[in-house]
């Protein structure tokens, strides 16, 4: 048998994923640009058609985010998707999740912002995301996909690690990637699982004490305790779970970093530094958190400059600072509210920065 | 053995007869809801009847913010703690992906007639297979006896200290007589547990909506009105009262919506 090949928007992407990797439940509202997921799904009609997945029009972001934490505290694969301030309205739930220690699979098709913004791409939900997003100490795997294969692709990966470490994940796209077109090597079908995992809330059968999924805590020596054991299990993440990719890092003079489109658009750019004889190389983080800290500095030694291309003011530049610990300049480039780089725009602005 | 038990093996030495026990479905950990408060009862009424009806290792429930938010410590079977209001959604998706389960929310009437508001509706328009306890006390009790979507007029609470004023404060909502008319409900009625006659009929109540559940014909509604001596600054005695001359006349006892 061939192999499995589709052309498809990001946003179908996903959805076609969320069906064949088994996923018991996706509950959404509708918010560009990213309808197609919801829409994708409300066509397949997988409950009735496919696998049995519960496919549910929430009446808000809110509910939405709500039903995945009801879903997920029974041991479900159970995901949500909305856009930059659908996102916004779900951060209490996200940090209840976190705090519950529930699984689950979060996908922001990222927009321009601040307040209605706009529906054009932006990269400027990085630290809502990365950061925490919601309140209390805390923090979630986020996978940044660059490609439609990989916004496939990290809904499996994303569940697997949500379950791994029972906690929430993040898949931080943007609208450019949610809404373009390419090919996609998709998986066979995989089963729903329906497994009896021993946390979770199933019934308490007389062989057992009850399960019980909360947050709180009231003792603040408990709430202490159950933090750290939290943050325990984000350091697990830190040590295991860097993803990142490097293209032409190994006799780089500079590098730039930029993850999801940013990086797709920074790939043309060391393309043409290379033609111009220009030692220039590209680190696409994959996990935003954990973030490729150690790599960078490892790879500062040998370099001179590094270039953050990302679609916001700078937020992920934060981050590469901080890795680096002000032993090279760093330097920021981007666009706002929508507004996408060019490769050139970005070449150009490598050329005046460091080499001027 | 605890000092109880050792009590009651005495009793019954001494020729007590037993007439009644603690159904399995509470833990032994003593309440902590102040003494008089109607949450006690109504936790105990659901936990007899989902022994009663053999449903225990199927019955999923949720607590939601508010003072019953770790109803769970008292619940013997599986439970989920909701954020404020959402507990109808995390019941959507508790029963949608368990169709199975018996899926129960508990909540107050800050949670679900004002922050939850939107997902109680929608809970209910939806007709989810699940049901709904709803308490209401007229306050927040939680947070100190401030005022609630169901504070009566006049009534006064920590943010309303001269009382409710409808040109302020807006009216009284009822909720119940809302979802009533909602194709979506199957069963909806409002009960009380102040008194001994008023329990045997709450516990009716809230066995009927569990057994709706079989049948899938949507959400069964019950609201229970329900004293909060602290937050009113009255005796037990004295809220039963009040509530019987003031909560009754706003939030009528009775079946609203019976299964045709
Ligand atoms: C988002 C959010 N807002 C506010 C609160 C604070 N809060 C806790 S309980 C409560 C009111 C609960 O009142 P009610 O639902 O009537 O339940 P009762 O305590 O009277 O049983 C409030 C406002 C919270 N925990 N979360
Ligand atoms: S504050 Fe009111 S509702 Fe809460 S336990 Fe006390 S009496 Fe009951």
């Amino acid at each position: 048998m061939g192999e499995d090949i589709q052309l498809m928007k990001g946003n179908e992407a996903i959805a076609e994923a969320a069906i064949r990797f088994g996923v018991d439940a996706y509950f959404g509202y509708p918010i560009t640009p990213q309808s197609e997921i919801i829409e994708y799904l409300a066509y397949e009609d997988p409950y009735n058609k496919r696998t049995g997945m519960v496919v549910i029009q929430a009446e808000s972001e809110i509910a939405a985010i709500n039903m995945v934490y009801g879903a997920a505290a029974c041991g479900k694969k159970a995901m949500t998707s909305s856009s930059s301030p659908g996102i916004s309205l779900k951060q209490e739930a996200i940090s209840y999740m976190v705090g519950a220690e529930l699984p689950g699979l979060i996908v922001n098709v990222v927009r321009g912002g601040p307040g209605l913004g706009t529906i054009q791409p932006s990269q400027a939900d990085y630290f809502q995301s990365v950061k925490g997003g919601g309140h209390g100490d805390y923090n979630m795997i986020v996978l940044a996909p660059s490609t439609v294969q990989e916004q496939y692709d990290h809904v499996g990966l994303g569940f697997e690690l949500a379950f791994k470490y029972r906690n929430p994940v993040m898949i931080l796209s943007d609208g450019a990637i949610g809404q373009m077109m390419e090919k996609v090597t998709l998986t066979p079908q995989l089963p729903r699982e329906n497994k009896i995992l021993d946390w979770a809330t199933t019934g308490k059968t007389p062989d057992r004490e009850r399960n019980y999924i909360t947050s709180l805590y009231l003792d603040p020596e408990v709430q202490e305790n159950h933090n750290i054991k939290l943050q325990a299990k984000f350091q697990r993440m830190k040590d295991t779970e860097v993803r990142y990719e490097e293209i032409m890092t190994d006799d780089a003079e500079y590098i730039i970093v930029a993850y999801g489109i940013s990086a797709r658009i920074s790939q043309t750019v060391i393309t043409m530094a290379r033609k111009n004889g220009i030692k220039l190389g590209l680190l696409r983080p994959i996990t935003l958190f954990p973030f490729p800290s150690k790599r960078l500095f490892e790879l500062s030694d040998s370099l001179k400059g590094i270039l953050c291309v990302e679609m916001s003011a700078g937020q992920m530049i934060e981050d590469v600072e901080l890795a680096v610990r002000c032993k090279i300049p760093v330097y920021h480039y981007g666009r706002m509210g929508g507004g996408v780089t060019s490769s050139t725009e970005v070449f150009e602005k490598f050329v005046s920065l460091f080499l001027k | 053995m605890s000092d109880i038990e050792t009590y009651k093996k005495e009793l019954l030495a001494q020729g007590a007869k037993k007439i009644f026990t603690k159904t399995k479905n509470l833990t032994d950990t003593p309440f902590s809801y102040c003494g008089g408060c109607g949450h006690g009862v109504v936790h105990r009424l659901i936990m007899e009847v989902v022994e009663e009806l053999n449903i225990t290792h199927d019955t999923i429930g949720i607590a939601p913010v508010g003072c019953t938010a770790i109803a769970y410590e008292f619940m013997n079977i599986d439970m989920q703690q909701a954020a404020h209001g959402r507990a109808p959604a995390l019941a959507t998706g508790i029963k949608r992906t368990m169709p199975d389960k018996y899926v129960f929310t508990y909540q107050g009437d800050g949670d679900l007639a004002a922050i939850g508001t939107g997902e109680t509706i929608h809970a209910c328009n939806r007709g989810e297979n699940i049901a709904i306890f709803f308490v209401n006390n007229g306050i927040y009790g939680m947070t100190g006896g401030q005022m609630a979507p169901t504070t009566l007029p006049g009534m006064v609470s920590s943010t309303s200290p001269y009382g409710r004023n409808m040109d302020t404060h807006g009216y009284p909502l009822s909720l119940t007589e809302l979802v009533a008319k909602l194709p979506g409900t199957y069963y909806v009625t409002r009960q009380s547990v102040h008194t001994p006659a008023n329990v045997r009929k709450c516990k009716k109540a809230i066995q009927t909506a569990f057994e709706n559940q079989k049948l899938n014909k949507g959400l069964s509604f019950v609201e229970i009105v329900s004293n909060c001596n602290s937050g009113w600054k009255m005796t037990p005695v004295e809220s039963n009262k009040w509530m019987e001359e003031n909560m009754f006349r706003s939030y009528p006892l009775g079946d609203i919506k019976l299964p045709q």
